[in-house]
């Protein structure tokens, strides 16, 4: 690890302690979503629609409601109409219009895949038995399938309510749900300065978060009229928002459990069952279970968005970036919400460029609503631009890396979206890649099997979502506390947050039991997502801890008779500045608590501050085979400033399991779409995901550079890592083959092809 | 009902050294019959088409994917699943590495991984990464992106048995 400011010595933080929900989740007894079994629960089924755009003209559903066991069938005309408002819900901004459509079509289907009718029976077949009975009347309608379709001037017309956002302009009858333009400086004069100017447009293909936990939600409206769901997601609170706001409902009348979760990666923040099974649960009076099959997970939950990126920079003599632009056109699918702002503000994050203008889009398109996938919306414009800055290095004979170096943004600069970065650790990181191993060793490009074999390196920012957080902490009269927390753990988070108790209390971090909450037993918590759990619940830890500190601290003084200000706590006592005698352990004065004036427990809040984040550089070597086209990635190195490691090895995970992904998305994976907008790849055999006979060992390098807006210096960690990935392997395989590819991702057949290309065949 | 369900299929094994009677749809999935019928739901469904290995429990010492055998199968034989590898004594060497080197993030892929891990140890006590990797490459992983999940099999391969099962 390279630490480069001064740290203080802690105790707790930066070891590495087996995490509480360890094992239950290593001998099965962790409870996910799917695992709930309720007295009188019964099981619901969804059918969808086989088209990717048609009118719903008619849903006759007596034959479904006539087969014995059937409990309950909905259709849109079951949905209320929800209020048209933009709503942050963590990662994203939903519509409850919006979703109340795209969780239940009301009189189109915009995506293959979309709901039109739900079942509800005593079991799961004759659920899909009734499914299969529902007769629906489609007006087939011609699709919009990726950005250029839909932006065309002849374009079928999707969402038709929608009133675009172009530039601050209202604009009806369009697909273009949003244009919005980011300018600083002067991009004409600093093209001007420019010795060299490279212009390049890249193209994204539709990937998946690929959780292995399909969806699934379990709901039970009582007679009382309080609903219940238990649910695997990101936010039980905004699952709570939402489906009030869908179902029109107050909020205080549901609750939402969150299960274990397997998996999100931003996928599972918007609800998509949940209302559903609410519904039907009010229809028939039993609780319903609902699963969704993969097919469906593919199919009609969020995607990350594909697209098309334009980037032209430009770099004067001395190898200095003196502008640089950029059109970058996501698809939203079927309802508005592409990942654009992000996208804005991290395209030239790790770089110091005067002059820019960024023109960005977010295009409805008759796919499943994109929706947050690991840093969204910052892959595919870092793809972009990273490939392109290797090859304008390669034009100017620059090293890449000391390229990077020459050009990174540091604390002051500001980035194209336009706030001034605090202090960051981006030249930190490229150091300590410059200085890793991997950089160091030299690579055989013509090995002796005769394959190719090439070396990338690329860099890339996400920013610390900050949002607001709130933890309980109750203290137990051995000594010990328990932590009541409402951020989904998804990685790990009970662990790094309970840490950061522990350290304030001079616990060790098996003293602190953390817990996390249904959304009555908890203060409000944003999703785990953004970068922001480690960061903000763990401030919220921290502040609950330092008031529990301070309680104590009464008590002690109370005790003893004493001014509270004569009295200390240090390395886990209580203490008085003058006097040796009295002095007690956190245990100590934790028994004395009734004769003190009882229970002690304490709620901290926090609202993270965004904008510090993380910078994350990645070195790969891969080996190409120059016969069959497969890549083969040979090392792999991830370097990220994590601020502070709270749990190193969670840390390391997180950095690991983002360059997996990464390396998915840029040699295997996409959305093979047939041109009426099906996905003919929808299984985990033809969605290609990295298995562990993919993948090397991954090295993670971690770099603290303490975030100056948290008091252990945390920054976010989760989403970073998957940031730099996929320009890291492009140019890998660039410097393997000579050849660019500007699309993804780099199957086999495009690198024979482009192999074919070069060798004049 | 749709399917008749007095044709439901007697099933009679052993699920992790005790001997389990049920009935089940002939039609149903091994994975089902654990997790609805018998509520054994430490194996995982990620896929229920044989692709990703939540699923994976031990059947007369193969490692097969529940979701692809048929409940009634396994009559008479002798089925292990991850609610068999701890012991009241403790957890298997391989659950304890998994928890002393981060091998899990979400832990939904765990089980699976778990179950096929001990397999492969059974088969090859001492096995090489690339072993590791080729065995393991059944079940997949969205979060780790696997080097934990092997560091922490090469670990427990190196740890001596206390005699758990």
């Amino acid at each position: 690890m390279v630490a480069t400011d001064k740290q203080p010595e802690y105790k707790v933080l930066g070891t590495r302690p087996i995490r509480p929900d360890g094992v239950d989740k290593v001998t099965g007894r962790a409870q996910y979503g799917a695992d709930v079994r309720l007295p009188g629960m019964v099981y619901g089924t969804v059918l969808r629609s086989p088209h990717a755009h048609a009118r719903i003209k008619s849903i006759d559903t007596s034959k479904a409601e006539k087969l014995p066991g059937v409990l309950a069938v909905i259709t849109g005309a079951n949905m209320p109409i929800a209020e048209s408002k933009d709503v942050e819900a963590g990662e994203e901004v939903a519509n409850y219009r919006d979703d109340s459509n795209r969780v239940m079509a009301h009189d189109k289907a915009g995506f293959k895949g979309q709901p039109v009718a739900a079942v509800a029976a005593l079991d799961m077949n004759t659920a899909l038995e009734a499914a299969k009975l529902i007769a629906v009347d489609y007006e087939v309608l011609r699709p919009a399938i990726n950005v250029d379709e839909a932006m065309a001037s002849d374009a079928p017309i999707i969402l038709e309510y929608l009133v675009g956002d172009h530039l601050g302009e209202d604009v009806p009858n369009t697909n273009i749900a949003k244009h919005a333009r980011h300018i600083f400086g002067d991009v004409d004069a600093g093209f001007k300065e420019a010795s060299v100017v490279v212009e390049r447009e890249f193209q994204l293909s539709t990937v998946h978060q690929g959780y292995i936990e399909p969806q699934n939600a379990t709901a039970f409206w009582n007679n009382d009229g309080q609903l219940t769901i238990w649910t695997s997601t990101q936010g039980a609170f905004w699952v709570r928002t939402s489906v009030a706001g869908i179902l029109m409902v107050p909020t205080s009348h549901i609750k939402v459990v969150p299960m274990e979760i397997g998996g999100g990666f931003g996928g599972k923040i918007g609800v998509y069952l949940e209302p559903l099974a609410a519904l039907l649960s009010k229809k028939c009076g039993r609780p319903v279970k609902m699963q969704m099959d993969r097919k469906s997970v593919f199919e009609a939950t969020g995607p990350a968005p594909a697209g098309k990126v334009k980037v032209k920079v430009g770099v004067d003599a001395k190898g200095k970036i003196t502008a640089a632009t950029a059109d970058v056109r996501y698809e939203a699918g079927a309802f508005p919400g592409a990942s654009i702002g992000p996208a804005a503000g991290c395209i030239f994050a790790p770089y110091k460029v005067e002059n820019t203008y960024i023109d960005t889009y977010d295009v409805v398109v008759n796919k499943s609503k994109s929706a947050a996938y690991r840093a969204p919306g910052a892959p595919q414009v870092a793809f972009a631009m990273e490939s392109l800055v290797d090859e304008i290095a390669e034009k100017l004979g620059m090293d890449p890396l000391e390229f990077r170096l020459l050009n990174a943004s540091q604390e002051g600069d500001r980035r194209a979206d336009g706030p001034k970065f605090p202090r960051i650790g981006n030249i930190e990181v490229l150091q300590a890649a410059q200085a890793s191993p991997h950089w160091q060793s030299k690579l055989e490009h013509n090995p002796s099997n005769g394959k190719l074999r090439g070396r990338g390196i690329a860099s890339g920012f996400w920013f610390n979502g900050g949002m607001k957080s709130s933890v309980n902490i109750n203290v137990t009269t051995d000594g010990t506390v328990t932590l009541v927390e409402g951020s989904t753990d998804i990685g790990g988070s009970r662990a790094s947050i309970s840490m950061q108790a522990a350290e304030v209390l001079g616990l060790r971090m098996e003293d602190v039991h953390a817990y996390v909450a249904d959304t009555n037993s908890v203060g409000y918590n944003d999703v785990t997502g953004g970068s922001r759990t480690t960061n903000t619940s763990g401030l919220a830890a921290y502040n609950a801890a330092q008031k529990v500190v301070t309680t104590m601290t009464a008590r002690a003084a109370k005790l003893w008779d004493v001014k509270v200000e004569e009295l200390q706590f240090e390395d886990g006592a209580f203490s008085s500045k003058s006097d040796p005698e009295l002095k007690l352990t956190f245990k100590e004065l934790a028994t004395k608590l009734d004769q003190t004036g009882g229970p002690v427990g304490e709620t901290g809040s926090a609202v993270g501050v965004s904008g510090a984040g993380g910078f994350g550089t990645h070195i790969v070597d891969v080996e190409v085979d120059p016969e069959t086209g497969k890549v083969d990635v040979l090392r792999y190195t991830s370097v990220q400033d994590a601020g502070k490691a709270i749990h190193p090895s969670y840390v390391e995970g997180q950095m690991q399991g983002g360059a997996a992904q990464g390396i998915g998305w840029a040699l295997n994976e996409e959305y093979v779409m047939s041109g009426d907008g099906a996905m003919e790849n929808a299984t985990f055999l033809d969605y290609r995901m990295p298995t562990a006979y993919d993948l090397p060992m991954i090295e993670a390098i971690i770099v603290e550079v303490p975030n100056p807006f948290h008091p252990f210096g945390v920054r976010g960690v989760g989403e970073t890592p998957i940031v730099p990935a996929l320009a890291a392997v492009a140019n890998a395989v660039h410097d393997a083959t000579g050849a660019r590819f500007p699309q993804l991702p780099i199957k086999p057949g495009r690198i024979l092809e482009s192999l074919a290309a070069k060798n004049g065949s | 009902m749709v399917q008749d369900a007095t044709v439901k299929t007697h099933v009679k094994t052993t699920i992790n050294g005790e001997l389990v009677e049920f009935l089940v749809e002939p039609y149903r999935s091994l994975l089902e019959a654990l997790r609805d019928v018998l509520g054994m739901t430490g194996t995982k469904e990620g896929c229920n088409d044989g692709n990703c290995g939540a699923c994976t429990v031990n059947l007369d010492g193969r490692i097969v994917d529940s979701c692809l055998v048929l409940a009634a199968e396994v009559n008479g034989k002798q089925l292990n699943t991850i609610e068999g590898m701890a012991t009241p004594e403790g957890l298997h060497p391989l659950q304890q590495t998994f928890l002393e080197e981060a091998a899990l993030q979400c832990g939904i892929c765990t089980p699976g991984f778990l179950v096929a891990a001990k397999a492969l140890l059974e088969k090859e006590p001492h096995p090489s990464e690339d072993s590791i990797r080729f065995w393991l490459a059944g079940n997949l992983c969205r979060c780790t992106g696997y080097d934990k999940i092997v560091r922490a099999v090469q670990k427990a391969a190196e740890t001596p048995s206390k005699g758990s099962k």
